[in-house]
């Protein structure tokens, strides 16, 4: 088995795609990757507020049944498995860029599966702040706007900051996923070649540098989360 | 002036409904160190954001300068709190600001120019004995230094009043001492009135002029501190004031032959008093328990007198005391 997977042949065929598509391919990765990420942001961190300031005691209480709904559909577009989401918002894709196929296109329904998410996390960092603060900062008289603008959201940085690199490789590794249904990167390479092909050594080299990604993507997040905290510096 | 009337206040729990203030009403004049006192749970905290609107009281009102706070817009009650300012147990700094930012944030939110605010900051950093720390940040300064920026915070919109929930609690007593002078100082040189909430008597003692004692949601007295920590009335008032309270442990016995003796800055040397009653009236008494401190040259403080003899000894002590100045004595213990 490990003979056949290094033999010659396997090797030479497998460094020519490694020469030719790889550097498109993880380029692909990386574009997807952070745009969805910054898509997913844009969206989820003003629900993941919503979701902490709208409760009963929460700085800007809203109705119940708005909170409600803003829950249910959250919880609901997370219990999708990402693969059958990825499906079932083809029709979106299309009418928001063109098509339903290609790097792009993948950008879509990563959102969609990533945006709910972002707002949890971004709900936990921000759950995690001391009330004490949001009090003092009421009894200078800071409106809703303000807290979160200048309290709720500025002292959680460290926190969202490692949240959000917990987004970046989730979403990663579901933009290899998005390979199955026409999406670019590393991941349509290792389906393309390792599932349908038999090519595995390709498919290997493929995840490795799927790893080696999230390891980057991991360290760069945990140093500005840590960087970021002025409650650790010296 | 701040003029409490009738204030209530209900929390509803899974319980049960709790009263935590019932009917309170009290006056704080301009200028006023007014303490609030009482054990925890006594509902010192509550009333005290009932000043500001941080708890909304389920009835009566609080009307400061004439204004009743709980009837103001949400707008024109941010504007009061830019009036009346708090500082906390736990300080509650921005932990992601410098010093200097943290005491810029009530000028930010009241639309103050960056550089207004800075040299305001820069002024009070000064005032509060910090002037190195303007861009050290908060997790690196020590309990009290990190109070010090929380007053200078509270002081930066040029408030009237300035409410102190358990601000010396989490200090150790020389830092509470240095902090207590701070608020001592900024009362009497910007006129700011104070309200301090605590549970130890010697903050008490050491800033403010008039004291209320809060018990249980009520108020069990008020008066001016010199009053109250004399001639304590009520049950709460004696708990507190009377630490370490034998009333409880002494027999039944005893307490009828036992007389309270206040001192109430009676002069040290002066009054070498339980000899000289002795000496003059030949009664003998046994002091049960006794916590006299001298402030000056002056003693306050009490003490329980055990005295033999029957009633008309005791009468005749009762009188021989009394004609002592400042010495105040009570038969009910």
């Amino acid at each position: 088995m490990i003979g056949q997977l290094f033999s010659n042949e396997a090797v030479s065929e497998a460094l020519q795609i490694i020469q030719n598509e790889f550097l498109l391919a993880i380029w692909e990765t990386v574009y997807v990757t952070l745009l969805s990420t910054l898509f997913s942001v844009i969206i989820g961190l003003p629900l993941g507020v919503l979701l902490v300031v709208g409760e009963k005691d929460g700085v800007l209480p809203l109705p119940r049944p708005v909170l409600t709904v803003l829950g249910v559909v959250i919880n609901l577009l997370r219990s999708i498995p990402f693969l059958i989401l990825m499906i079932l918002v083809i029709p979106l894709t299309r009418v928001i860029v063109g098509t339903s196929v290609g790097t792009t296109a993948s950008i879509v329904p990563l959102v969609i599966a990533a945006a709910p998410f972002v707002a949890r996390l971004v709900e936990s960092s921000l759950r995690e702040l001391n009330p004490n603060i949001i009090e003092a900062a009421q009894s200078m008289g800071a409106s809703p706007m303000q807290i979160i603008a200048k309290v709720m959201i500025p002292e959680s940085v460290p926190s969202l900051m490692s949240n959000l690199t917990i987004a970046v490789t989730t979403i990663l590794g579901y933009s290899a996923m998005s390979g199955i249904i026409g999406g670019g990167g590393l991941g349509k390479i290792a389906i393309n070649y390792g599932y349908y092909r038999y090519k595995y050594l390709v498919m290997l080299v493929a995840v490795f540098f799927l790893i080696v990604l999230v390891q980057i993507f991991q360290s760069i997040g945990t140093r500005i989360s840590v960087k970021s905290d002025k409650r650790l510096r010296n | 002036m701040i003029e409490i009337q009738n204030l209530s206040k209900t929390f509803k729990t899974a319980d049960g409904t709790v009263d935590a203030l019932k009917n309170i009403t009290l006056t704080v004049n301009d200028g006023d160190i007014y303490g609030i006192i009482g054990m925890s749970g006594a509902g010192k905290s509550t009333l005290v954001r009932c000043i500001n609107m941080l708890e909304r009281p389920t009835e009566g009102k609080v009307i400061i300068d004439g204004v009743d706070v709980g009837a103001l817009s949400a707008a024109k009650l941010r504007e009061v709190r830019r009036n009346v300012t708090m500082i906390f147990q736990s300080f509650n700094l921005l932990m992601q600001r410098t010093c200097l930012d943290n005491i810029c944030f009530p000028l930010e939110l009241a639309g103050v120019s960056r550089a207004k605010a800075k040299k305001r900051a820069l002024e009070l950093l000064e005032t509060v004995g910090l002037p190195d720390k303007a861009k050290a940040y908060p997790s690196r300064l020590s309990g009290g230094q990190q109070q010090r920026v929380a007053i200078a915070r509270a002081l930066a919109t040029d408030p009237k009043i300035l409410l102190c929930d358990e601000a010396t609690s989490a200090l150790d007593p020389k830092t509470t001492e240095s902090i207590l002078d701070l608020i001592k100082d900024i009362n009497k040189r910007l006129g700011i009135t104070v309200i301090i909430i605590t549970h130890q008597m010697s903050v008490v003692e050491k800033v403010c002029n008039k004291v209320a004692i809060l018990d249980n949601g009520s108020i069990a007295e008020e008066g001016t501190v010199n009053d109250v920590f004399t001639m304590p009335k009520s049950a709460a008032a004696k708990r507190l004031v009377f630490t370490s309270n034998p009333d409880d442990n002494l027999p039944e016995h005893l307490s009828k032959n036992s007389i309270r003796v206040i001192y109430n800055g009676a002069l040290v040397a002066g009054t070498p008093i339980i000899a000289k009653m002795a000496m003059d009236k030949k009664i003998a008494a046994n002091i049960l328990y006794a916590q006299t401190k001298c402030i000056g040259d002056k003693v306050y403080g009490n003490m329980i007198l055990g005295i033999d003899g029957g009633d008309d000894c005791l009468s005749s002590a009762v009188e021989y005391l009394e004609n002592i100045p400042d010495i105040i004595v009570r038969r009910d213990i």
